[in-house]
């Protein structure tokens, strides 16, 4: 693969042929939101905060899967840019729970000066009931920004069980399965790839959702322990997430080689044997 | 991939219709999979088998869709994404038969008055309208009201309508037809495309692109094989021209396609006709098997019915549409040319713009455009018109006074007041006055017209039709319409904040939707509310 010449904010910039804006960007150290763009799944530009302006395209274009092209000029922080970004998370935050976004998220609110409130009150929004179906995860779609993330994980890009789509359309889409019937119900294997890769809270371990709940959950009080799988050969890495000396999350790191973040539901919930104590 | 399916046994009626259109299911054996390659192969045909079983029970059940699941191996969870997001498929039972009335701009207009009202039927030189489905063994399709003499004034692409017989070739050949497609034969491909380059004929769906060139790439392009797409999802409110053509003239259609596929190597063709149009889906069938078995259309066309989505119109959403998926664009480039329905290089047409062909391939192009005049017009109808025509003079051919703003170019387009009436209607012309001729769609609003309704239909318009896939669009067209509602509801308040509001929802929505829609989903809205005296105070 040969390498191309841009200009990015001014600055000339070589970049890998077949490699995105959003790399390049990332290779200037230029601070490029994403919320729907996971570096283990198939971009597929739906949240649209990643947008540059390129000179000679009508539009802004998404710089997590627009590929870079030879004598490209973009520009990253104009005026042009920075209102859609903050548009985008204003109508997201107007209408979604994002509170627990990770502290980067807010951070872009912060940055671009996003206001959601200034839709006003009424401002429809996708609150709903928590699903509790099982005793492994919840799914609470009043914090989903409908990525699409967890559909990629459950398809194509990691799972293959398609336990899982996007119905309805407009406003009124949403994340479903078959007719919405309960999880046990439908394909789901319990893999938990879908919670690995939300960005939101909106799906979460049930261990972590019940000691939210009762307001026990307190990362700081946490430790992480890296270990691999005891189940089967593959090898999979797994961050056991720790508190009061009690696993109450498991994960697994995006760039590990044998898992790429995802794992099987024996390694993301098969963990109570480790915390049988005798009474 | 395990199909699951808990929703128990699909009933003898949707069995049947599903294995009408699939054939008799392969015998269960023990040592097969059921499913496969095979059955994957065919996911394409999910709108069909969905458009089959609605056909014959009037809706959509859990039931039948697991079976039409099984049978094509789609997982139900992708399954019942594409079902819930078409508006015409069902998924709760209702009677065998269903009115559906539209309550769109024209219809509104001529008094329709809904709850749940459908968007524009294209049936707007006609309004008020409605499209009634009988479902069953013989399914079956009514318009209101009933078929009437279409007003159709054209020198070139009309001047078949109404005269000849529509569903005979022989009438066809006797007024001019089938000459282009054997002088097309006789030039061969490369001159053909030579042709069309230099007719400098741009697209007619809206975009305007310049049609020589997307045959140049195509035939160009080295994968294969290569498809040929004619998008006739006419869903612009306003818009009914290709339905016009495809009604009365379907065999020009098909014979424009047939020069399309032979100058650009098109392997298969497709005409994606919107479902609300039953006359014209049956009469282009018809037109397709006699040219077939009069040896001039060298390739299989196949017909595909949309479901009740604007969407569908932008020609991404619609390869997926016809791959038997949700219609939701995709990101550009890469472009269809290159990659495009199934993923190989693929032409794709607006009917307009093929009929067109026909002339340019006789040497007798006159570059005319086809405008649809509806609302408060004495004589609504389509009217050709050769390109930089004044706007004033169609409006005079269709019968209008009191004239208090036009809306050109549908939803998507913009309304001029009658300062701006004498624009000529051509690309440079509209653009000037930062209009556009977009689909040709010219709605007429005289003094009467309540244009803050007006406004408020087209808000809702696009937040129903936003596919819902990107942020600016999905969210943006929903603020949009609650910004509207709350301005127009207010009594003597400032809006001007409001204003100032929706001026940054559009600029988002221009600048960072993914596709068409959002991009001029605010368009009308903003012209309308500069151009009209509809704000308070």
């Amino acid at each position: 693969m040969a390498d191309v010449a841009l200009t990015i904010d001014g600055r000339e910039v070589l970049a890998r042929e077949g490699t995105t804006i959003l790399d390049a960007c990332r290779g200037l150290e230029i601070d490029t939101p994403t919320l729907c763009q996971l570096d283990n799944l198939t971009p597929i530009n739906v949240c649209r905060v990643c947008v540059v302006e390129l000179e000679g395209s009508r539009v802004l274009v998404p710089a997590c899967s627009r590929k870079v092209e030879a004598g490209m000029k973009i520009r990253t922080d104009s005026q042009r840019v920075r209102h859609s970004r903050r548009l985008v998370l204003e109508l997201l935050g107007s209408s979604v729970d994002m509170s627990l976004c990770s502290p980067q998220v807010h951070g872009w609110m912060r940055r671009y000066g996003a206001v959601p409130s200034r839709f006003g009150p009424e401002a429809a929004t996708v609150a709903q009931p928590v699903k509790v179906d099982n005793e492994l995860y919840v799914r609470d779609y009043s914090r989903c920004i409908l990525c699409y993330k967890c559909v990629e994980a459950c398809g194509v890009d990691a799972q293959n069980t398609f336990a899982i789509g996007v119905a309805g359309r407009g406003f009124d889409a949403h994340i479903s399965t078959e007719f919405d019937v309960a999880l046990p119900d439908s394909a789901c294997v319990y893999c938990g790839n879908c919670i690995g890769v939300c960005p939101t809270g909106a799906l979460m371990f049930k261990s972590e959702h019940d000691m939210r709940a009762t307001g026990t959950w307190d990362p700081s009080r946490q430790s992480v322990t890296e270990t691999v799988c005891p189940y089967c050969g593959v090898g999979c890495m797994l961050e056991l997430h720790v508190q009061d000396n009690s696993i109450v999350k498991v994960t697994s790191p995006l760039d590990h080689s044998v898992t790429s973040g995802h794992l099987c539901v024996k390694g993301r919930f098969g963990f109570e044997f480790v915390q049988r104590r005798r009474s | 991939m395990d199909i699951r399916t808990t929703g128990g046994p699909a009933t003898a009626e949707e069995m049947a219709a599903v294995d009408e259109l699939l054939g008799e299911p392969e015998p269960a054996h023990h040592h097969l999979a059921y499913g496969g390659r095979a059955a994957r192969g065919q996911r394409h045909l999910l709108l069909p088998v969905l458009h089959a079983i609605q056909d014959r029970a009037g809706w959509v059940s859990r039931g039948a869709l697991e079976y039409a699941c099984r049978r094509l191996s789609i997982p139900p969870a992708e399954a019942y994404g594409v079902v819930s997001f078409y508006a015409r498929f069902a998924l709760e039972p209702r009677g065998e038969v269903t009115v559906r009335t539209c309550d769109d701009i024209v219809c509104m207009l001529a008094g329709a008055r809904v709850d749940h009202g459908s968007p524009c039927l294209g049936l707007c030189d006609r309004a008020p309208a409605t499209l009634s489905e009988r479902a069953g063994i013989a399914p079956g399709w009514v318009v209101t009201p009933a078929r009437v003499p279409v007003h159709a004034v054209g020198p070139k692409l009309l001047r078949r309508v109404g005269v000849v017989d529509p569903e005979s070739l022989d009438s066809y050949r006797d007024h001019g037809g089938v000459a282009a497609v054997l002088r097309a034969r006789e030039m061969g491909g490369e001159a053909v495309i030579r042709q069309v380059t230099e007719s400098r004929l741009l697209g007619r769906g809206g975009a305007a692109f310049p049609t020589g060139r997307k045959w140049e790439s195509v035939a160009r392009a080295p994968a294969r094989p290569h498809y040929l797409v004619c998008n006739a999802d006419e869903s612009e409110p306003g818009t009914f021209k290709d339905r016009v053509l495809m009604e009365h003239d379907p065999f020009a259609l098909v014979e424009g396609m047939a020069i399309a596929a032979f100058a650009t190597g098109c392997e298969k063709g497709y005409i994606y006709i919107r479902d609300e149009y039953p006359l014209a889906r049956r009469r282009v069938e018809q037109a397709i098997a006699q040219s077939r078995s009069a040896g001039l259309l060298d390739i299989e066309i196949e017909v595909r019915r949309g479901a009740g989505a604007y969407i569908c119109g932008e020609e991404t959403a619609l390869f997926n549409s016809i791959e038997g998926k949700r219609g939701e664009p995709r990101n550009k480039p890469p472009f269809p040319v290159d990659i495009g329905l199934f993923g190989m290089p693929t032409l794709v047409n607006n009917v307009e713009t093929l009929f067109n062909v026909l002339d340019i391939v006789n040497g007798e192009f006159g570059d005319t455009r086809i405008f649809c005049v509806s609302g408060h017009v004495e004589r609504p109808g389509v009217y050709e018109v050769p390109l930089g025509t004044p706007l004033r003079s169609v409006l005079d051919m269709a019968g209008a006074g009191n004239i208090q703003a036009v809306l050109l170019g549908g939803a998507a387009g913009s309304f001029l007041t009658p300062a701006q009436l004498d624009v000529p209607l051509s690309f440079e012309g509209t653009r000037a006055i930062e209009a556009t001729m977009g689909s040709g769609a010219v709605i007429v609003f005289d003094e009467t017209a309540d244009m803050k309704k007006v406004l408020l239909r087209i808000a809702r318009f696009f937040r129903d039709e936003s596919c819902g896939q990107c942020v600016p669009c999905r969210v943006g067209t929903k603020r949009q319409e609650e910004i509207l509602e709350r301005m127009f509801q207010a009594r003597n308040s400032d809006s001007h904040g409001d204003v100032m509001l929706l001026g940054d929802i559009a600029q988002a929505m221009r600048d960072a939707s993914i596709c068409g829609l959002g991009q001029t989903a605010a368009n009308a809205i903003a012209s309308g509310l500069t151009q009209l005296k509809v704000l308070n105070g």
